[in-house]
């Protein structure tokens, strides 16, 4: 067991698969002799050389499209895209060609294809360089979404998009990079797409995922110091999701939360209230509040920027409305 | 030898010709679906290409695949099953007509956002020159492609690595109904090769037998791990871009043109002179040379009857294609749940 930081581990889940098996290789901008703009691939240029760790030019649609050939021809392919702004760049390598190919092929080809993706809404990074796209990419069959929020499972599910056969998008979040955390490499994992109980509670179910996740915690505390046990999910995986552990979780609580950091309109949350809702209906106590964020691109202003996605006081002020503690508003943030 | 090899052309021109026209004479009868796009006029192109090309070799193709496909080694069968949308399709009944894919003979399907081929063509490429092996990617695209930026992203990435892909132009000087010349401020695209240090070469398509000698001499210096090389086969579509079309843009006298250039004819005429038939030999007189007579017994000849002996094989195998497609079972959605999720299974811990 060691702490170390999300970077690290992302690092050391390179390291382990690079070192188990011979066809997995790097490939994006700055990800070599530079060690990669997030420093998640530093050092390994020097450990396995300019073919296994391949500096690439501006150029996201091709050597994007080129993972998607590689992964075709023998090889494990883990593309970094620098954001998630420059993803769309490559959408189409993504959508038209990743996701499709098994399908389109009759399942004659896999897709062992990892995109690793820092996103989220960094610092005063503006409208072009700080934005969510999970909706975007839930809304594709054939894709894999998963989303660490702690160091152990960004260790934990690299490791398992490089091994997996289908092609894994790996949304990082980019705030989460120099956050600390207890990582075991010799414990087994579980499945990728598992959500997690970050926190056990009998008055709300609070579903959040990435970096949200870690702000639900906090909002957690703030409840329990007022008598409200709120139950946090961590969804760890936004396609599939464990609906599963979601609707029990829901069922036992009888009020539904969402927190994310992806706009309100349309986003992750919409998809998770109707699921639920048509899964628990009969259990919920109270319509299913969405604490998101607003339907703006993200302002370079610092102050604006905080209030245009949730704080852990937003959360907590909706637990509160939502289990009937606060007044409840028509559209609360 | 060298017979063999025109017959080898000449057969699997017909092939694609003939296979051609009766899947435009089922589509017409509804037993295929979708967007369709034929190959008549364009068999040198492929037949050239793909008879230069090695077992180990990755080739990666368009929308307009059927023929690249069927001259690849694939099954009729399977193309047909597949065009009909049956399960015994090559893909399915998953992809149809844009989407023939076949693991086995390294074809790594027909792509129909145009533009694709050179991205997966450069990965692809990449695992060949990692292996180490001497195996090439062939890739196909169409003189309305190079205007995507994907041509110029992975043009640069092929020559920066020396990566082992032979890009293979079909300039048909159509970009559905646009022409060439309102389509690219620069209509010889071999000539855009050069400004990624790619040597490439504007061959005529139309003859097969420069198509095969250019396209063996390109792979032979790809294989030698002398990195990317572009060959423009400048050729010609006789019909519209797809079934819908009717191509009535294009003046009559330039499809007459290049229908008076079409390669099966071609080859059918040199064949016949350099193998005239034994009544041919009789009105030239030659029945009494023995020598030559000799010669042609040792050596066969393409007469009437080996033609015939030709078309009715092909015939054959088309009815039993399309006989196969029209028995074959239809897909399933359990089977289109098991083509998107081939993997499912493998929800594995590390």
């Amino acid at each position: 067991m060691q702490i170390i930081s999300y970077w690290q581990a992302l690092n050391l889940a390179h390291d382990a698969e690079m070192a188990a098996d011979d066809t997995v290789i790097v490939l994006g901008e700055d990800v070599g002799l530079f060690g990669g703009t997030y420093r998640v691939t530093e050092g390994l240029y020097a450990q396995y050389g300019e073919r296994r760790v391949l500096d690439t030019p501006v150029s996201e649609g091709s050597f994007t499209g080129l993972g998607v050939g590689a992964a075709m021809a023998g090889l494990r392919p883990v593309v970094e895209i620098m954001t998630v702004n420059f993803a769309l760049l490559a959408l189409d390598a993504i959508i038209n060609m990743a996701a499709k190919i098994p399908f389109m092929s009759g399942g004659q080809f896999t897709m062992p294809l990892t995109i690793r993706i820092p996103s989220g809404t960094a610092h005063q990074l503006a409208a072009q360089h700080s934005q969510r796209l999970e909706h975007t990419l839930m809304n594709v069959p054939g894709l894999r979404i998963v989303v660490p929020a702690t160091p152990q499972d960004a260790y934990w599910q690299l490791r398992q998009a490089i091994r997996s056969d289908d092609c894994v998008i790996v949304l990082e979040h980019e705030l989460l990079n120099f956050d600390q955390g207890p990582v075991d490499t010799a414990a087994v994992a579980p499945p990728p797409h598992r959500a997690a109980v970050r926190r056990e509670g009998s008055d709300l179910t609070v579903i959040s995922y990435s970096r949200m996740a870690n702000q639900a915690l906090i909002a957690a505390e703030q409840l329990a110091a007022e008598g409200i046990e709120a139950e946090v999910l961590d969804l760890r995986s936004l396609s599939p999701i464990d609906w599963e552990t979601c609707a029990a979780s829901v069922r036992k609580t009888g009020h539904l939360l969402i927190a994310e950091e992806d706009s309100r309109f349309a986003g992750a949350g919409a998809e998770l209230v109707a699921e639920l809702t048509e899964r628990c209906f009969s259990s919920l106590r109270a319509a299913p509040l969405r604490v998101a964020a607003l339907d703006l691109p993200n302002p370079y202003n610092k102050t604006l920027e905080q209030q245009i996605i949730p704080q852990p006081a937003d959360i907590a002020a909706a637990a509160r409305t939502l289990v009937g503690k606060a007044p409840r508003q028509e559209m609360p943030k | 030898m060298e017979r063999e090899l025109h017959i080898r052309f000449l057969r699997d021109m017909l092939r694609a010709r003939r296979m051609e026209e009766r899947i435009a004479q089922e589509y017409t009868r509804g037993n295929i679906g979708g967007f369709l796009h034929l190959y008549p006029g364009e068999e040198a192109v492929a037949v050239g290409v793909l008879h230069a090309a090695e077992p180990g070799d990755y080739v990666v193709s368009t929308y307009r695949e059927h023929v690249h496909a069927l001259v690849r080694g694939m099954p009729m069968r399977n193309i047909m099953a597949e065009l009909f949308g049956k399960r015994d399709g090559c893909s399915r009944g998953m992809g149809g007509s844009m989407h023939l894919f076949d693991t086995e003979r390294r074809f790594l399907g027909g792509y129909a956002i145009v533009g694709e081929t050179y991205p997966i063509a450069i990965g692809a490429a990449y695992a060949v020159m990692m292996r180490g092996l001497p195996e090439a990617v062939i890739c196909f695209f169409g003189d309305g492609a190079v205007n995507q930026g994907t041509f110029h992203e992975s043009l640069n990435m092929a020559a920066l690595w020396k990566l082992p892909v032979l890009f293979v132009c079909e300039n048909n000087h159509y970009q559905i109904g646009t022409e060439i010349h309102r389509h690219s401020a620069v209509t010889e695209v071999y000539k855009r090769a050069a400004a990624y240090n790619i040597p490439a070469a504007k061959i005529d398509g139309m003859n097969i037998e420069t198509v095969n000698r250019h396209a063996r001499e390109a792979l032979a210096q790809v294989r030698a791990g002398q990195g990317p090389h572009l060959l423009e086969f400048e050729t010609y579509r006789y019909r519209g871009h797809s079934i819908a079309d009717p191509g009535s843009y294009r003046p009559a006298v330039e499809v007459a043109a290049y229908e008076a250039r079409d390669p099966i004819a071609a080859e059918m005429r040199d064949l016949s002179l350099h193998y005239p038939d034994a009544d041919t030999l009789h009105a030239l007189g030659l029945h009494s040379s023995e020598s030559l007579g000799q010669h042609y017994i040792e050596h066969g000849h393409l007469d009437t009857a080996g033609l015939e002996a030709i078309e009715a094989d092909i015939r054959a195998e088309i009815d039993d294609a399309v006989a196969f497609a029209q028995a074959a079972p239809e897909p399933t959605l359990d089977d289109a749940r098991r083509a998107l999720r081939p993997s499912l299974i493998q929800e594995t811990l590390i």
